[in-house]
């Protein structure tokens, strides 16, 4: 790993105006080179690995990469299986009630935890402990809480209630919220803790003023403290996204994709196509869309927020 | 998800002694379950016998779990010293790319093509000329496992055929019984519709469809009868909250489900239980209908070493496997059919000699994993784990897709 001293002392030093415009090339030279390995492994790595993908998800490939083009076939037939298509609509439930759910929820919480309570340390660590957990541990904790026979509905009938019935990862209609439930108690705890840190963050003077102008709670949260939050906002957005799209492990924990294939979702049909079809072009197809997906969204963001600035 | 796969193989490589001695030769297969495993320790006490060491590398789930790993190892210059595959298509690149040896002098010397039968498993293995597999055992999957005392308790004679059994289903129900157990993992139900395809359409029907692989017949008349019969069976499977075939063949065995449509392998798991063919449960090949079984099965491809002691190895193990004794033995333990028809199988049961007296008579197709590849049989598996799992999915719906997928398969 490069020394971040270096870097910093690099920076400090003045850069000789020998002739007009300093090379830039040449401008805080040492940590250019310390920097080096980690640009050669993110050109080659990531880059070059994605882009290697993208031209062969044009091919045939089967079990074994091989440059015989076919146009945009691996596309159309992607495009015309349901399954990818059930994949596409599952994800797009799960990414939009899991990112609405965990930011209002752990903002609720972060606020509820910001009151001055009593024993908030020990909350703090009872709504994070679930982030602890991997995803394949919380599928089958939740896989074992929803079975109609040991868990949740298990017990309702044997207080009495016989025909409660509460069976989602068993029900192809609505499989998925099963899997939502999951994966907003393993993440909203994080969510929270963020969201705590950025409320410490707001000056007390900016409580203080919002109460001498008689501006209830609520209102101060909404209008004044949440657009000062922005930044906590944004860094949790990105992690709750990358969340959403490499979604993979906690479904093949909880349903392995069942009933049928009701609760799948794009990461499994690259994995499944790539391995167990012996596909490697249709798994190409199928990753390169989903890389499409994620630009679409980034790409506009990411214009609105850093275009026009100049970093300095 | 390559970074997955890659864990996987470390986790699996971790496990192995690192000092290999000249003769250990890692074999890795998915033979986990109880009557799998007993059969998998015949064949390893046979190797040890030949002064090698047999290097255990089973790998649970089932063998959609386990080939990715085995490939990738195969493929990421990490081999095995042998492998299960299925007879079939499941290898086919491996060979071409030059990754698997060839077994051409160890099948010569046992004479292979004069006693293996029937010649399809040979024929499966071979590619230009050469063959790179030796054959385990055969497999069927067209049986329908019966509990009898399920079928003591509603008061209805065992079925004699799938007819009977769909008849007895609405009775099944209602004594709180769960008429037909299938797992969740999606080779069960597809399996269980190839075997409707065979049994009930005739095998006429099934080489048209897979072997020839024609559309129109996909799409026919003759194929509708065949998504009407497998709606049938999707009403008698609801209600079946298990994942793995064994769980599934488990109801059976304790008296919870009424059948199981399941490949032989499952004779193993009855075995293992002390139940006796005929009293506890029944068998009927080709659910009691068409006596044709499929000869699909297991057979151990050799990755191309360079360790010379290790490949003399593989050729021991090869010969292994095809000897007389460790085909008995193996094969009683798994509850499937040796592949030579000169050994003494007095000792089988019931429902095994049921299967070898077809395969003898030459009641025999060829399985859908050799005549289609693992591409068409992911998209058919697919399918029909949608159409079992969704209620709102229409038999035509099925077939129309079904008969695209074999428009395209290959």
């Amino acid at each position: 790993m490069p020394h971040p001293m270096s870097s910093q002392s690099a920076a400090s030093k003045p850069i000789p105006k020998s002739s007009g415009r300093p090379n830039q090339l040449f401008r805080n030279l040492n940590s250019k080179i310390a920097l080096t390995p980690m640009m050669l492994v993110a050109a080659v790595v990531f880059f070059g690995g994605t882009v290697w993908t993208v031209i062969y998800s044009f091919t045939n490939s089967r079990l074994l990469p091989r440059a015989s083009f076919v146009g945009i076939d691996q596309y159309e037939r992607l495009w015309a299986s349901s399954r990818w298509i059930i994949s596409i609509q599952n994800l797009l439930v799960y990414g939009i009630l899991s990112l609405i759910f965990s930011l209002v929820v752990g903002f609720v919480l972060a606020a509820l935890m910001d009151q001055k309570i009593r024993f908030e340390s020990a909350f703090r660590t009872i709504f994070l402990y679930p982030f602890a957990l991997s995803f394949i541990v919380t599928g089958l904790v939740w896989q074992w809480i929803l079975n109609p026979e040991f868990g949740v509905q298990g017990i309702v009938r044997s207080l009495g209630w016989t025909s409660f019935t509460f069976d989602p990862l068993y029900n192809p209609d609505i499989v998925i919220y099963g899997i939502l439930i999951a994966g907003l108690w393993q993440g909203t705890g994080l969510v929270m803790c963020l969201m705590l840190a950025g409320l410490r963050g707001i000056d007390e003077d900016i409580w203080k003023a919002a109460r001498v102008d008689g501006i209830p709670m609520w209102r101060t949260y909404i209008f004044v403290v949440i657009p000062m939050m922005r930044p906590v906002f944004i860094t949790t957005l990105v992690l709750i996204g990358s969340g959403i799209v490499k979604l993979y492990d906690l479904v093949v924990a909880q349903t392995s994709g069942g009933p049928g294939n009701a609760s799948e979702v794009p990461a499994k049909y690259v994995y499944d196509y790539m391995f167990q079809a012996q596909n490697l072009g249709q798994g190409f197809a199928a990753s390169t869309m989903m890389l499409l997906t994620v630009a679409i969204i980034i790409v506009p963001w990411a214009y609105l927020e850093f275009g026009g600035k100049k970093r300095g | 998800m390559r970074i997955r796969a890659f864990a996987a193989v470390l986790a699996a490589t971790a496990a192995l002694p690192c000092a290999a001695q000249a003769a250990d030769l890692e074999v890795t297969h998915w033979w986990t379950s109880g009557g799998e495993a007993a059969a998998v320790k015949e064949l390893a006490t046979a190797f040890d016998a030949t002064g090698n060491k047999w290097v255990d590398g089973a790998i649970a789930g089932s063998g959609s779990t386990a080939r990715p790993i085995m490939i990738s190892r195969i493929t990421g210059g990490d081999p095995m010293g042998a492998t299960q595959f299925n007879h079939g298509r499941q290898a086919e690149e491996l060979v071409q790319s030059g990754l698997m040896r060839d077994l051409n002098d160890v099948a010569e010397k046992g004479k292979w093509k004069d006693i293996i039968k029937p010649a399809s498993l040979l024929d499966s293995c071979t590619f230009e000329g050469k063959i790179y597999c030796a054959p385990v055992n055969i497999h069927s999957w067209q049986w329908l496992w019966l509990s009898n005392a399920a079928f003591e308790k509603i008061g209805v004679p065992v079925p004699k055929d799938w007819n009977e059994f769909v008849a007895a289903g609405p009775k099944l129900r209602e004594a709180g019984l769960q008429p037909l157990a299938v797992g969740g993992s999606a080779f069960q139900v597809n399996g269980l519709f190839d075997t409707l395809v065979i049994s009930l359409g005739g095998t006429e029907l099934y080489n048209k469809v897979y072997k020839d692989k024609d559309e129109e017949t996909a799409a026919g008349p003759e194929m509708a009868k065949i998504f009407a019969a497998a709606d049938d069976a999707r009403k008698l499977t609801k209600g079946s909250n298990v994942q793995d075939w064994n769980q599934a063949t488990n109801l059976v065995i304790t008296g919870k489900a009424g059948g199981q449509i399941m490949g032989d392998w499952a004779q193993g798991e009855f075995q293992q239980a002390g139940q006796v063919a005929g009293k506890d449960y029944t068998c009927l090949p080709g659910l009691g209908l068409n006596q044709t079984l499929t000869t699909g099965g297991d057979a151990i491809y050799f990755p191309l070493l360079e360790d010379e002691e290790k490949s003399k190895a593989q050729e021991v193990l090869a010969e292994t496997i095809v000897d007389p004794k460790v085909q008995v033995a193996f094969n009683l333990k798994k509850g499937s059919v040796p592949i030579r028809s000169d050994v003494d199988l007095a000792a089988a049961n019931d429902c095994m000699k049921k299967g070898i007296d077809i395969i003898a008579k030459g009641g025999t197709a060829i399985s859908t994993d050799q005549l289609v590849s693992a591409d068409t049989q992911k998209q058919k598996e697919d399918l029909m784990s949608e159409f079992f799992a969704k209620e709102s999915m229409t038999p035509e719906q099925a077939q129309e897709r079904f008969a695209e997928i074999i428009g395209s398969a290959d």
